[in-house]
């Protein structure tokens, strides 16, 4: 059946033939045109589309295979959602390893992005928590894959985009907790530089940062914002918070977006000036924690039929602190910019793939409502920010990037095409390999 | 702790359910004619909390294996609290046109082997003074439409059966619970175009363990088809025979 395809930022709008998975141990179908497995549609960009081609939609390899209550080893289905796994895993003591802003994601999507979480500075990315994994090709072969075994089919998957194959399975490790609650603070910080002293200050006995920033901020107030971090709190916290079940939706697309320069100010401002003491310390449930979004069902629909881009980039620890106030600045000059402009720094540990996103250094995503020609030329400036200090730009957040950039961003790039399965393509690849 | 019968339990509706099931701690059994597909849900099952999962493989049309198949699942059970009958095809219209064999060969999937499969089962629990009997049956079988009548017509036999079986059994301490899914997006439906009176298996699996605790007698899931098909069924057929549904 062919159908409309649409990604998270609902830009850009192609067309595929979806194809159903729902049996691990069925072979692929069959296709002549390229094709590309897709887990949840999470992707912003056009990293989960593949225009005129076969989307083969994993959703439906959704079911537990084995789980350990006393190692916290999981296997699963590559189609599970992180939600999935976080209430059958929670109440026995265990939460995911790392996590995205969003639970709605496949664990299938997790390893091809090798997403990362508010914690990466401690426990790198997902593609670390991965034991093994089962990948299917289009030839029909099957290769059983972790860090001993096919450790190169395992590096080419890991943030591969879904261009090696199937993941049809993987197995996990995840992480002990004592309960659903987190203790966190959120501490104002009124500049980029003040920023960078909490952030160092914090790496070391917390496990989760992250900061919001007013992207509309400018002069001596550049780049300020909200620094939350937090723990997983013992197992019955002093103040036992009331689990917030909000459980809104954006029920229809608007005619225009929703977020304009005039709206952005004021969300900005209001969102700085609603913390009114300089330190908040909180207990509260994880999901608010880690996905503020989720409570919003289909947020992305407030962009207006144009759609959005998301863009997140990585700049080296060395030019960090300079390289985030000319980013910074630069699109508060733009007037666009996003609601929630995110800001964190990565640790040390290298990840896995050769392809994967994370690397030291610090981090800024936000998105931008579709404005046309103005948008992409802004989101141009910004890359030559990028690509002039060796920083890059994540490919499951992208719809434009150029492919000059793109490789120059992940330079293992050639390496990794010879573990491309000849059946597969995704729009975003053949974009960047133009 | 409840002891749940599935039969048909690979179907898309099924498995929510007996999920909904497992996350209550139940003791589940379920049947299906592809015993390969029931390994990878009896796992998911287990880890998903159910107390213990049973299997068995049958051909619905096998009536003969009936009684066996019930036996064991009495036997693996202890007793049984609830039996949800799943299984089902949707048939292709004009091939049901085109071809006697085919019509007759999927009124007995839809509704002759849910009746045999009834028969037996009524006695039992009537004998038992308890329990819950609940069958999918569907909202097509509320009024005959050109495009699916053959489907409709063996959803109308079971929903009728059903009917008689309620009254029945309601003196006897055992609940009838017909559920009339409307448009349901399954494997079964996959190429149908979706729009907005599409449901997921997941709400209406929730559905199906809400009308079964309850003991309702009838359940449109979601709720919105009954005012659908109170409306479709008051349309006189002078003016019916003309609509394309």
């Amino acid at each position: 059946m062919a159908a409309a395809g649409r990604s998270w930022g609902r830009y850009p709008i192609t067309r595929e033939t979806v194809l159903h998975l729902s049996d691990r141990h069925a072979p692929l179908p069959v296709g002549s045109q390229p094709m590309l497995p897709l887990g949840n549609a999470r992707s912003y960009g056009d990293s989960c589309l593949n225009d005129g081609g076969i989307l083969l939609a994993a959703r439906g390899l959704d079911h537990f295979m084995a789980f350990d209550p006393a190692t916290g080893v999981l296997t699963c289905e590559a189609g599970v959602l992180f939600s999935e796994i976080l209430d059958l895993v929670v109440p026995q003591g265990w939460f995911l390893p790392v996590t995205p802003g969003t639970r709605f994601v496949t664990v299938g999507g997790a390893i091809g992005n090798d997403v990362h979480g508010k914690n990466h500075h401690r426990a790198g990315s997902f593609g670390h928590h991965v034991l093994a994994f089962e990948l299917l090709r289009t030839d029909g072969s099957r290769l059983l894959c972790s860090p001993d075994e096919n450790p190169e089919w395992f590096d080419a998957t890991i943030g591969g985009l879904g261009l090696t194959g199937v993941v049809t399975w993987a197995t996990i490790q995840l992480r002990r907790v004592a309960g659903p609650w987190m203790s966190t603070e959120s501490h104002r910080f009124a500049n980029l530089d003040a920023f960078f002293d909490l952030s160092r200050a914090s790496d070391r006995d917390y496990e989760y940062t992250v900061s919001w920033i007013d992207c509309a901020a400018r002069g001596k107030a550049l780049g300020r914002g909200l620094f939350s971090r937090g723990n997983h709190a013992p197992a019955s916290p002093d103040r036992r918070p009331a689990a917030s079940s909000r459980h809104l939706s954006m029920p229809m697309t608007p005619p225009i977006s929703l977020v304009n320069p005039l709206s952005l100010r004021a969300f900005n401002q209001l969102y700085y000036h609603r913390q009114r003491k300089p330190v908040v310390h909180a207990t509260t449930h994880y999901e608010p924690f880690f996905y503020p979004l989720d409570g919003i069902a289909q947020w992305n629909r407030m962009y207006g039929p144009r759609g959005f881009l998301q863009y997140q980039c990585v700049v080296p620890p060395e030019a960090s602190e300079v390289t985030m106030a000319e980013l910074v600045r630069t699109i508060a000059e733009g007037g666009g910019g996003s609601f929630l402009a995110v800001l964190k720094q990565f640790g040390e540990r290298p990840s896995r793939g050769l392809l994967s996103f994370p690397r030291p250094g610090a981090t800024l995503a936000l998105d931008f409502p579709n404005g046309g020609a103005p948008t992409f030329a802004l989101l141009d400036r910004l890359d030559a920010i990028v690509d002039g200090v060796g920083g890059a730009v994540y490919p499951a957040k992208d719809a434009r990037m150029s492919g000059e950039r793109f490789r120059r961003y992940f330079p293992r790039w050639e390496s990794f095409t010879r573990f491309i399965d000849p059946g597969m393509s995704s729009s975003f690849w053949r974009r960047v390999m133009e | 702790m409840q002891r749940v019968l599935i039969i048909g339990a690979t179907s898309a509706i099924a498995e929510a359910t007996a999920r909904i099931y497992a996350e209550r701690g139940s003791r589940l059994h379920l049947v299906a004619r592809t015993p390969a597909r029931l390994d990878t849900i009896v796992e998911d099952l287990r880890i998903r909390g159910a107390a213990d999962v049973g299997r068995d493989a049958l051909d619905i049309n096998d009536l003969d294996r009936h009684q066996t198949v019930l036996d064991s699942a009495w036997t693996a059970l202890g007793d049984v609290d609830v039996v949800l009958i799943a299984h089902g095809t949707l048939p292709d219209q004009k091939a049901c046109e085109a071809s006697v064999d085919t019509a007759m060969a999927e009124f007995a999937t839809n509704a002759t082997s849910t009746l045999a499969l009834l028969t037996l089962l009524a006695n039992r629990m009537e004998a038992a003074g308890r329990g819950t009997i609940v069958v999918i049956s569907s909202v097509a079988g509320d009024r005959g439409r050109a495009s699916n009548y053959l489907y409709g017509s063996a959803k109308a036999a079971v929903s009728t059966f059903l009917g008689g079986l309620r009254q029945r059994l309601s003196k006897r301490g055992v609940d009838v619970v017909t559920i009339k899914p409307g448009f349901v997006d399954t494997p079964m439906t996959r190429d149908f175009k979706k729009g907005a009176l599409w449901a997921k298996p997941e709400a209406v699996a929730a559905g199906i363990v809400k009308a079964a605790d309850k003991g309702k007698p009838v359940a449109y899931l979601p709720w919105f088809w009954f005012i659908i098909m109170t409306i479709i069924r008051s349309v006189p057929e002078f003016i019916f025979k003309r609509v394309s549904l």
